[in-house]
């Protein structure tokens, strides 16, 4: 981290004198396009930079003009002289050329600033942030040493504990070991006593012994009445050396005996288990002799299951005398026969097994994925071609049918049937046309009823024109009633009241508003005049007359009038029974008015 | 199934006689014999104190009456009651006393185990045999009475001895390959001893008569060992039972090992037939009481009690035993062999109220009887296989492969059984109490009822 604090600085220094060096290029760049271009424009504005400029007065023109030449050569512009060389006067075209170049030339400059100074700002953002992401790792850094540090405290005490635990089992282990060491000791001490206290024991009680003798206790004795017989009711014997060899005999008799017994047993239980066994190979030559015809049965068997039965046979006669002889003689020669013959057939029985477990896996195999074996493949194979044979006759069969049907069919096509095929067409066609002319109906049906509904709807298209005339008729009367100077409040609540009967109404209230408002205007006035009286249809002279007789008192508008029209005798009627009262109850409106004054309108 | 009247005892000295025809009791110092059917007195002794040991002769002709603690041993003649024998061991004492197995000589062990004093009948000779080993059993008869095997220790070392019976001539006589042995035993076709050493080593000794050593078995080391030891009546199987709570069965060809009984805390397999024993104190009315009062002696309040079969997750009740302390109370320490050698009944002694019947064909366990009382003692049917055990209650309770009963010995003064014994024919059985004996007849003519009590 420390590297990484002390090396960033250098980078930030040396990335910002190398920025700095490189602005300082473009400005030194820049300025010498503004040299360049102030001594271009200075012959345009001599008298105005005649003061302020040091470089050209009108005294070193031609110096100047030399001068800029130069540079501008040294720039790579001197392709166009601006000054011919002899006179060292200004030749305006290459001159506005090199200031048109070195005006490019300042732009692209100021460009490549602007885009430098994004870049510098962007590395220096991007430094920021890698600077702040420098400090939290280094903060990440000092926590993961403190947490490395704590975890080699608790490891140092955990070591410790370790070692404490160590030296305590170490020592417990001694313990244990000089325990066992004491426990041997004390066991080996004690029998040491034990015995030294039973040989003790074992003297005081010959002593004992000794002196009960010596004493002649008199109570030890025997005081039988009389003497009795021996209870298998022989004479007692003396003790001879005779009758210890032949209690000896007896001994050897009876463990002989029972000697004998256990052989007996033993040969009971041999011979009922070479019973078993004898039982077990016949069952097992019966298992294995069946085999035989059913491999001789089939000729296309192979040669090791054909081999197979006969040998068994052989065996079983063989076996058969082993076993005969076994049953009679039981030294070690027939066992050894026995044995053989046992593990022979055994071996057998295992080979018969596997074999008919292999072709049970192999029959298996067959059913899963098709004939694979000679045999059943050719059974296969034929029933496949007896089942093709089947189906190509059935085929057969049926084609023949078709045949047969077909020609009985065209035997029997005379004019008769070709008349009643005729009709049965004609019949068809007029059951299609039958069926056209329906929907023909039905189109027309629903024709008609569309009709119906236009008209209909022509009609009340017709009704809500009239009633939206009428409307209208009504308001333009009002309208025209309410341009009397005297009624001049009262048309906003008649208006008001109109407009609540139907919405349709409304834009051209608003219209009808607008001109009232801006009377002033004379323009609009005009232009709202016009419109009016385009859209408006011819009203009946009569009526008009009526009218303009009835408003008589009300002059002044009698102009406005002219294009009011009411389109029916009893709307007219209803109008000026309204405008009557309205000017009837002109006072209450005015009241009205007061009312009216707080509303938006 | 019958009882007898109850008649008095003392130091539970009730034996019959072993032709089955008589049935000897001591009372105090009175010995009474009596008649096996008819119960009736048949001859009365008077011995000189109170006797601790009683003893038929194997020809049902004598009885051995000894009283320890004068160092007596009176002997009784059925056949000549005027007839007494009278032995004094004098000052050395005497702690046992035995018959031998032809009925013509007495064994007496002295005090401190100094020598067994053989006393013969016949010539009033004596004779003594030095150094015998004070143990669980020092001395076996073999069956047929021929053998007797002696355990000894000398030099610090185990021998046995073997005996002819009929002179008393030692036979054999070999050092045992024992720590401290602890018994002794024959097999009963009398060819093979078994010798087991004391619990502290588990080891069994296997000799032949002539004392050659056939085999040597061990289950296991350093833990306790050997608890108990039967040999099964044919010879061919011998069972050891051990501290481990485990019954292992030897066999009698190659002596090892065939199987092994455990002896778990439950019971899983649904082969098992599992009684339990449930008591029941029956709800009685005034009338009842009316009429038992008035009709029977039958004891009023007695809890009745019933085999109840279990379903195979078998919670055995188990003590844990104080293992700190000397003896245990656990591991199998009886063992027995049915007469047919089918079945055989083992106790553990942490689980004292159940008494496990194996069989021995399967190899498997047959039944467990759960009693509500630690059991006291069992004893095998000598003709059937049927299994008799007491727990110290009025009741008798019996096993036998087509089911189990209990059954409540009527008594006035709540007779409760602590000790039972067959008769040889397997048609009775004497239970013994405290203080008093009763005769338990079994149903032998009608098999019909006797097979309705039993409840499957």
């Amino acid at each position: 981290m420390g590297d990484w604090s002390m090396t960033s600085p250098l980078g930030v220094s040396m990335e910002n004198s190398e920025i700095s060096s490189i602005s300082r290029v473009t400005l030194s760049s820049s300025r010498q396009n503004h040299d360049s271009l102030y001594s271009s424009s200075l012959p345009l504005s001599k008298s105005s930079h005649n003061v302020l400029s040091a470089f050209c007065i009108e005294e070193n023109v031609p110096q100047c003009i030399l001068y800029i030449n130069q540079e501008l050569s040294s720039l790579g512009l001197a392709s166009m002289c601006i000054a011919t060389p002899v006179e060292a006067t200004l030749n305006s075209v290459p001159a506005l050329n090199a200031m048109y170049e070195l005006l490019q030339a300042q732009r692209r400059s100021q460009r490549s600033l602007e885009a430098l100074e994004q870049d510098l700002l962007r590395t220096s953002s991007t430094l920021e942030h890698l600077q702040t992401g420098n400090y939290r790792l280094k903060d990440q850094l000092e926590l993961l040493k403190r947490e490395k540090s704590g975890l080699h405290e608790k490891e140092r005490q955990l070591q410790l504990k370790i070692e404490t635990l160590q030296s305590c089992l170490k020592s417990e282990k001694e313990e244990i070991q000089k325990l066992q060491n004491i426990i041997a000791g004390r066991a080996s001490q004690y029998s040491h006593d034990a015995k030294r206290k039973e040989r003790e024991c074992v003297k005081l009680k010959e002593r004992l012994g000794q002196l009960l003798i010596d004493k002649r206790d008199k109570k030890l004795a025997i005081d039988v009445l009389n003497y009795l017989g021996r209870s298998d009711g022989k004479r007692i014997q003396w003790k001879t050396g005779k009758a210890g060899t032949s209690h000896e005999g007896d001994m050897y008799k009876s463990l002989l005996n029972d000697y004998e017994a256990r052989q007996q047993s033993l040969m009971v239980e041999n011979s009922e288990l070479k019973k078993v066994l004898q039982q077990m190979k016949r069952d097992m030559m019966y298992i294995l002799s069946p085999h035989k015809p059913c491999a001789k049965a089939s000729p296309g068997d192979d040669s090791p299951e054909r081999g197979f039965p006969p040998a068994g046979l052989e065996g079983q006669d063989e076996v058969g005398e082993c076993s005969r002889e076994n049953l009679d003689q039981s030294c070690e020669k027939a066992r050894e026969q026995l044995t053989y013959s046992i593990r022979l057939q055994w071996r057998r029985l295992k080979n018969h097994m596997e074999k008919l477990d292999s072709q049970v896996s192999l029959a298996q195999t067959q059913q899963q994925s098709g004939s694979e074996e000679a045999v059943p493949r050719e059974v296969h194979e034929e029933e496949m071609q007896r089942m093709r044979l089947e189906v190509q006759q059935g085929k057969d069969f049926i084609h023949t049918q078709q045949q047969l049907l077909q020609k009985q069919l065209n035997s029997s096509f005379d004019d008769e049937t070709a008349a009643l095929l005729n009709d049965c067409y004609t019949l068809e066609e007029k059951e299609r046309l039958k069926e056209e002319w329906r929907l023909f109906e039905e189109q027309k049906g629903n024709f008609e009823r569309e009709r119906k509904n236009f008209t209909e709807a022509a009609i009340r298209l017709g009704h809500e024109k009239k009633t939206f005339e009428e409307d209208r008729a009504a308001w333009l009367k009002n309208q025209f009633l309410n341009l009397t100077p005297f009624v001049d409040r009262k048309k906003y609540s008649l208006s008001d009241s109109q407009s609540a009967l139907s919405i349709r109404s409304e834009p051209e209230l608003q219209q009808s508003y607008t001109p009232a408002k801006l009377t002033k205007s004379s323009t609009y006035n005009e232009f709202s005049t016009t419109y009016s009286s385009i859209s408006d249809g011819l009203p009946s002279t009569t009526e008009l007359y009526r009218t303009l007789h009835l408003i008589q008192p009300e002059t002044r508008h009698s102009k406005r009038g002219s294009w009011q029209e009411p389109s029916s005798p009893i709307r007219a009627e209803n109008l000026f029974g309204k405008s009557k009262c309205s000017v009837r109850c002109r006072d209450p409106c005015i009241l009205s008015l007061d009312k009216d004054g707080d509303s938006p309108i | 199934m019958n009882f007898s009247e109850i008649f008095k005892q003392s130091n539970q000295l009730c034996r019959i006689s072993p032709d089955g025809r008589y049935l000897a009791t001591c009372v105090q110092y009175r010995l009474v014999v009596r008649d096996v059917n008819s119960l009736q007195i048949l001859h009365l002794y008077t011995c000189l104190d109170q006797i601790v040991h009683m003893e038929w002769s194997s020809d049902s002709l004598f009885i051995l009456c000894a009283m320890y603690k004068r160092g007596l041993v009176q002997v009784w003649s059925l056949e000549q009651p005027d007839w007494h024998c009278k032995i004094d061991e004098g000052s050395i004492g005497l702690v046992s006393s035995r018959w031998s197995p032809d009925g013509r000589h007495i064994l007496n062990t002295t005090e401190f185990h100094l020598r067994v004093t053989v006393w013969s009948l016949c010539t009033k000779a004596v004779s003594y045999i030095k150094y015998p080993k004070a143990c669980q059993k020092g001395i076996d008869f073999s069956r047929d009475g021929s053998y007797m095997a002696l355990a000894e220790r000398r030099d610090c070392k185990d021998y046995v001895s073997v005996f002819v019976c009929e002179d008393w001539h030692l036979l054999r006589h070999f050092e045992t390959e024992t720590q401290d042995l602890a018994g002794l035993e024959w097999s009963p076709n009398g060819c093979v001893l078994a010798v087991w050493d004391s619990c502290l080593e588990y080891k069994v000794l296997l000799y032949s008569l002539d004392g050659r050593l056939l085999s040597s078995f061990s289950a296991y080391e350093w833990s306790l060992g050997i608890k108990s030891l039967a040999w099964s009546p044919s010879s061919q199987f011998l069972a050891i039972g051990s501290f481990d709570e485990k019954v292992r069965i030897l066999n009698h060809i190659t002596w090892k090992k065939i199987t092994e009984f455990e002896h778990p805390a439950t019971i899983c397999s649904p082969k098992t037939v599992v009684y339990k024993e449930v008591e029941k104190r029956p709800a009685l009315s005034i009338q009842d009481l009316s009429s038992h009062s008035v009709s029977s002696g039958c004891p009023l309040l007695a809890v009745q009690s019933k085999y109840e079969i279990s379903q195979p997750p078998f919670q055995i009740p188990v003590v844990k035993p104080d293992l700190d302390r000397a003896n245990p109370k656990v591991g199998v320490s009886s063992l027995a062999f049915s007469a047919d050698g089918r079945y055989l009944a083992t106790k553990n002694d942490n689980m004292a109220s159940v008494v496990w019947v194996w069989n021995m064909q399967k190899m498997s366990l047959e039944a467990v009887l759960e009693q509500t009382a630690a059991v006291r003692c069992f004893q095998w049917d000598p003709r059937r296989p049927r299994l008799a055990l007491c727990t110290g209650t009025p009741r008798l309770y019996l096993w036998s492969p087509a089911g189990s009963v209990s059954v409540q010995v009527p008594s006035e003064g709540g007779f409760q059984v602590h000790a039972l014994s067959w008769h040889s024919n397997g048609d009775s059985l004497v239970l013994i109490g405290k203080e008093h004996l009763c005769l338990c007849y079994m149903d032998t003519e009608d098999k019909s009822t006797d097979s309705n009590i039993w409840t499957k």
